[in-house]
């Protein structure tokens, strides 16, 4: 019981930084490999925002997210609009993308180790137990995880309501089809970019209140991610958050019950489990 | 064979034999430099056997390397080190294989993020295990000299090369070409793409093993960190990239230059190396896309149009 809860409350935080990564994948089609070094950045505005002002990291969230916003908006004009515009197919550009921002994210971490060094930073706060079912557990996991499902839920029915939200959903599906109705498909590609770095570097400010970093964790976190966005099924919202539940409990299991240096290798079983019996995610339909 | 094939062969042995000369110069770091320099090659060279025609980018190559590594370093007490070179060949063989046939049936995406935490994997699991028998790190005790390391990495070099030309004159090779350029038509005209590309990948997974093994008895001491540094497999790309995949020569032409580049900096600031890293990745992707040879090819174009014109 200790196990699954604990799973639950770290894979509701991996679901917030998924989703992120789903959003840029699943819309604007870059593999955003540069995704974790985002969080990080997430994660240090809360850190020193927090260290040297005593900002709440609950509000940090609404520092952190517009600008988050601004800077991935920017990168993908900059940087990526040029290489969806050179793209001849698919392959291509995803070959591309995964250069660019492997290079951006080693860029990043330069720059962080450059201006921050390689220490681990970690604050306190709301580190005091709190009583779930008979078990104790850190105030600040547990309000992280109720910022996720917040999140999560805000998101979901976002997409699923509103009018901007189902235009992103139709160039997901399809982006030539969704020019053909009149959406600015390389407009929505931008701001659903900014909006997934957004996402994951709100998450990165929540991770933080409860998780060790450095600056060159977020490679880690990534791969998380991109194992959790393909669990779930490119562009599906319900089975992101699904597998980033699934992700959270198995490493909890594998760390408490065998080894905590093991994670990766359970991430890793899972996705081999994907790959062979359902690629296509949990809810995907097997293509034709 | 035609004679062009003949002086292609003749201009790589030459080459090959002048390398093999530079120990004679008794100059401890150039053979040191060279040591590094045979090591980048034959791996930059074989991953781009596989990642050149493909387009798919494997990060697995520190993966490889280290099983290579610690194939040397615990066998070495049981059997003979000329033994153990083919052995690290069949082992990474194999573990590609299995991760060939896991991923390269499904879309390239899913192979790159395979091999990116492959090498960190496998050195969680390597070090979970050596926890479990109870010892930290392996000695490799050999009384190889960087100069023999240098020869043996010269010959696997010049077997890669080998190899390489063969595979290209191949069926296998224009396979690759055609799945290159198009999987879907490559699937029309009945090539078995799946085993096409797993093929090639075990060949690049078993040099990188070798590679792995050559070099073990350098470390004198491996332990999972230094065994399996996921850097290696970032280098190796940057290299094969920058010179380009499209020859078999092209990485050859870009692992001199970033050695030289990263033995500089990470000599007088050995905390940049990742911002280099980086840099070099979108130095490539914006400006030198086909690397050295991409660039080459393009100079010669517009060379001949203009004597075309004239």
């Amino acid at each position: 019981m200790d196990i699954l809860i604990t799973g639950l409350i770290l894979g509701g935080t991996y679901a917030l930084i998924a989703l992120g990564l789903n959003l840029q994948y699943g819309v604007s089609r870059i593999m955003n490999l540069a995704n974790g070094e985002m969080l990080v950045i997430g994660a240090f505005t809360a850190f020193i925002l927090f260290t040297t002002a005593q900002v709440s990291p609950l509000l940090t969230i609404f520092i952190v997210a517009p600008l988050a916003y601004v800077l991935n908006w920017i990168i993908y004009q900059v940087m990526l609009r040029p290489l969806v515009k050179r793209a001849k197919n698919r392959g291509m550009l995803e070959q591309d993308a995964i250069l660019t921002t492997f290079g951006l994210s080693f860029v990043m971490v330069g720059i962080m180790l450059w201006a921050f060094g390689g220490d681990y930073f970690s604050y306190s706060y709301l580190a005091r137990p709190v009583v779930i079912l008979g078990d104790n557990f850190g105030f600040n996991r547990v309000v992280a995880f109720g910022c996720a499902v917040l999140l999560c839920a805000a998101l979901y029915l976002w997409l699923n309501v509103s009018r901007a939200g189902m235009a992103i959903r139709a160039v997901a599906v399809s982006p030539e089809n969704a020019r053909l109705v009149g959406i600015d498909v390389p407009k929505l590609s931008a701001r659903a970019f900014a909006l997934g770095g957004a996402v994951t570097a709100v998450g990165g400010a929540v991770i933080s209140t409860f998780l060790t970093l450095d600056a060159s964790t977020g490679v880690i976190f990534t791969m998380k991610a991109l194992i959790i966005v393909i669990m779930g099924g490119v562009g599906d919202v319900r089975g992101t958050i699904l597998a980033a539940l699934v992700l959270g409990v198995g490493e909890t299991l594998v760390a408490s019950l065998i080894d905590p240096g093991l994670t990766l290798v359970a991430a890793y079983a899972l996705f081999i489990l994907i790959l062979l019996f359902r690629p296509q995610g949990f809810f995907g339909r097997r293509s034709s | 064979m035609k004679r062009d094939d003949w002086n292609k062969l003749g201009w790589g042995g030459a080459l090959i034999g002048v390398a093999a000369l530079l120990p004679l110069t008794g100059d401890g770091y150039l053979i040191s430099l060279g040591v590094t320099i045979a090591m980048y090659t034959v791996l930059a060279t074989s991953w781009a056997l596989f990642s050149g025609p493909t387009h798919y980018i494997s990060l697995a190559t520190a993966a490889f390397f280290g099983v290579g590594t610690y194939v040397t370093g615990s066998g070495l007490d049981y059997m003979s080190y000329w033994l153990l070179l083919p052995l690290a060949g069949v082992i990474g063989g194999v573990l590609a294989a299995l991760v060939g046939l896991a991923t390269l049936r499904l879309s390239g995406v899913y192979f790159v993020i395979f091999t990116l935490g492959l090498a960190e994997m496998t050195r969680q699991a390597v070090t979970w295990y050596q926890n479990q028998t109870g010892h930290k790190g392996t000695y490799v005790l050999t009384d190889f000299t960087d100069q023999d390391i240098y020869w043996q990495l010269l010959v696997l070099a010049a077997l890669v090369f080998l190899t390489g030309w063969a595979i290209g004159r191949s069926r296998l090779g224009f396979a690759l070409r055609v799945i290159g350029d198009d999987e879907d038509v490559a699937r029309h005209v009945g090539i078995n793409t799946a085993m096409s590309k797993v093929a090639l990948f075990v060949v690049s997974g078993s040099v990188a093993a070798i590679v792995g093994a050559i070099i073990a008895p350098r470390y004198v001491y491996i332990e999972p960190s230094t065994a399996f540094t996921p850097m290696l497999s970032f280098q190796v790309v940057i290299m094969a990239l920058l010179g380009g995949t499209g020859r078999l020569w092209g990485p050859l032409v870009g692992v001199i230059p970033f050695t030289l580049l990263w033995e500089a900096i990470s000599s007088s600031f050995p905390n940049q190396t990742t911002l280099l890293l980086g840099l070099s990745f979108l130095v490539i992707v914006y400006f030198l896309p086909g690397g050295f040879v991409g660039l080459y090819d393009r100079l010669k174009g517009r060379a001949v149009k203009r004597s075309a014109l004239a």
